[in-house]
């Protein structure tokens, strides 16, 4: 499913090259659960960015679903993001105009893809996740464990084949935390959903069905 | 979906959508004024011209259409009058006072005799060489009524006030004023009335002929003659004032749309995380900018009538006409306007890179 070797990413900040990924190898098979757990400035957020397609890497290679994102241009790494990724973040990032239907539908209509509605198995989601009596409801009027469910549902509404997943309960009480990890878990376990959740927190990385460390851009066991 | 995120974002910020549409109309009604301005003077002109009742009006050579330059000996009009089937015929002397404002010298017999005769609305005729006629519109322009004086650089008395559209606003003894501009004996134009308005052709290819350097216009051809065309610099300045419209609105629309894409830099980062192309996200920033161009559009046609009813209010004198054709070319140039301000913020927004929109606070 994901084959990183010796990925490298170097920054130009003015004269000085900072190196975020000195060399990352790691394997994630269809269906798992992985957590990269490390301290700040390890790379995690590098490494999340490279496979969501939001930056290219400097070299090594990267691929995802045979897809090497190396070789893709801008427009192929939209692409990628539209119809084989999905994002959950820390700050949910959910449009603040749009009600929690809107912004999931606005994701089917990026993919260019029909509505949500008509997605049976999405309907199922949207139960699993317990949010089908909040979805007229803008952002500003859910919780925010309510409001990082809808942003899961928007980030597996296109099913992707990878759902990245950024501190998800970064910005949320330990309870909200663990009904969000176990939606995490819930649809890994029932729908197959290949998950890489980036945290700080290792209670939430057991959630997952493997934890892999990063320091100082390397991942280290 | 993509409407319902244009629309969601211009109802979420309802005083700046409110005051884009403001700006964008305040271009659209200063051109559609302008315009109706324009028509709605040369219009009226031309319908007071009418109203003298003439078939065939005479200018000097060295005369334009629409200036009062040159005047000609007052004895042209015998060589009018000579001329088969003119019946009769009238000199009149124009003495511009402002941009606006002209005082015109009639013969009130002869002038009585082709007009069918004023209406008047308080006072009588001429009595006195100081009397002057005004029009109900100077009369209320200026707050007067018969009996006041008229303070045009020289007092008139105001002998009576007349109904509107017989050639001019003002009125005076033609000898009076032709002995207080001179040179003497000198009139700007001459209106004839045809014996039978089918020998108005002959008279005019007669008059042409013996008049070869005079200026001849049959009254049938004032209205495509009265156009803003033919008008001297009245098209150059038309343009400017849009030229200026367009760029007061293009950058009041760039502030706002700039404005609207450093506030949302953070949204912006979301839809290019979801895999919204640059294309995508222009195209979300120039259909908000589309709907305020039409918002504004309308907006500004309203305020043109607003435009039209402060101008009969405060200067009666000037005639704004809503000119309906221009209405699409107006809203065109507002929108066109709006988007050139749109350009810049809009291609900012579609480069923004999406790492640096999502940390962005």
């Amino acid at each position: 499913m994901i084959e990183i070797r010796d990925l490298k990413k170097v920054f130009h900040v003015g004269d000085v090259d900072v190196h975020a990924l000195r060399g990352v190898n790691l394997s994630v098979a269809r269906g798992e659960f992985v957590a990269v757990i490390g301290p700040s400035g390890s790379g995690k957020s590098t490494l999340f960015h490279i496979l969501g397609g939001l930056t290219p890497p400097s070299s090594g290679s990267v691929f995802i679903d045979g897809r090497d994102l190396l070789a893709m241009s801008d427009g192929e790494r939209t692409n990628l993001r539209r119809t084989s990724v999905g994002f959950v973040f820390q700050k949910y990032n959910l449009l603040p105009t749009l009600t929690a239907r809107d912004n999931i539908e606005i994701a089917r209509h990026i993919a260019g893809r029909k509505t949500a509605e008509e997605d049976p198995q999405f309907q199922e989601i949207l139960r699993l996740l317990g949010i089908s009596g909040r979805l007229n409801h803008k952002p500003r009027a859910l919780s925010g464990g309510e409001q990082q469910r809808v942003a899961i549902a928007r980030a597996i509404v296109n099913h992707p084949a990878l759902l990245l997943a950024d501190e998800p309960t970064g910005n949320l009480d330990t309870e909200n935390s663990d009904a969000v990890l176990g939606v995490l878990r819930g649809l890994n376990e029932r729908l197959g959903q290949t998950i890489l959740m980036i945290t700080h927190n290792p209670e939430a990385a057991t959630f997952a069905n493997r934890t892999v460390r990063m320091r100082d851009g390397h991942i280290v066991d | 979906m993509i409407y319902r995120l244009v629309f969601e974002n211009l109802k979420h910020r309802p005083v700046r959508t409110v005051l884009s549409a403001i700006v964008i109309g305040i271009q659209v009604t200063m051109i559609l004024t302008l315009v109706g301005l324009s028509h709605g003077m040369l219009q009226d002109v031309a319908d007071r011209s009418r109203g003298s009742g003439g078939d065939i009006f005479v200018r000097p050579p060295d005369s334009n259409l629409l200036g009062n330059s040159g005047t000609m000996a007052e004895g042209v009009v015998r060589v009018v009058r000579s001329v088969p089937h003119v019946a009769l015929a009238t000199g009149t002397l124009v003495q511009p006072l402002t941009a606006f404002e002209f005082i015109t010298g009639i013969n009130l017999d002869e002038f009585n005799a082709i007009s069918g005769g004023f209406e008047y609305l308080e006072g009588g005729p001429f009595k006195n060489p100081d009397d002057v006629l005004i029009d109900d519109v100077e009369a209320r322009s200026k707050h007067l009524h018969a009996g006041d004086t008229l303070d045009i650089g020289r007092k008139w008395h105001v002998a009576g006030v007349v109904a509107s559209g017989k050639l001019s606003r003002i009125f005076a003894d033609l000898k009076t004023l032709q002995e207080i501009y001179p040179p003497a004996g000198r009139i700007s134009t001459i209106y004839l009335k045809a014996d039978n308005p089918a020998n108005i052709d002959a008279i005019s290819d007669a008059l042409k002929q013996k008049l070869d350097t005079y200026k001849v216009y049959k009254m049938e051809d004032l209205a495509s003659l009265y156009s803003v065309n033919n008008t001297p610099l009245l098209p150059q300045f038309t343009a400017v004032v849009i030229g200026i419209g367009v760029v007061v609105g293009s950058l009041m629309v760039f502030l706002s749309m700039y404005t609207a894409v450093l506030e949302r830099t953070r949204e912006i980062g979301i839809l290019k995380a979801l895999g919204a192309s640059p294309g995508y996200i222009l195209g979300i920033l120039l259909r908000e900018t589309t709907l305020l161009g039409i918002a504004g559009t309308i907006a500004g046609i309203l305020m043109t009538y607003g435009t039209r009813w402060l101008m009969s209010r405060f200067a009666p004198t000037m005639t704004v006409n809503i000119v309906f054709e221009w209405w699409p070319w107006a809203g065109l140039i507002g929108l066109a306007g709006s988007l050139i301000g749109a350009a810049y913020p809009g291609m900012k927004a579609a480069r923004q890179d999406a790492i640096e929109a999502l940390a962005y606070d």
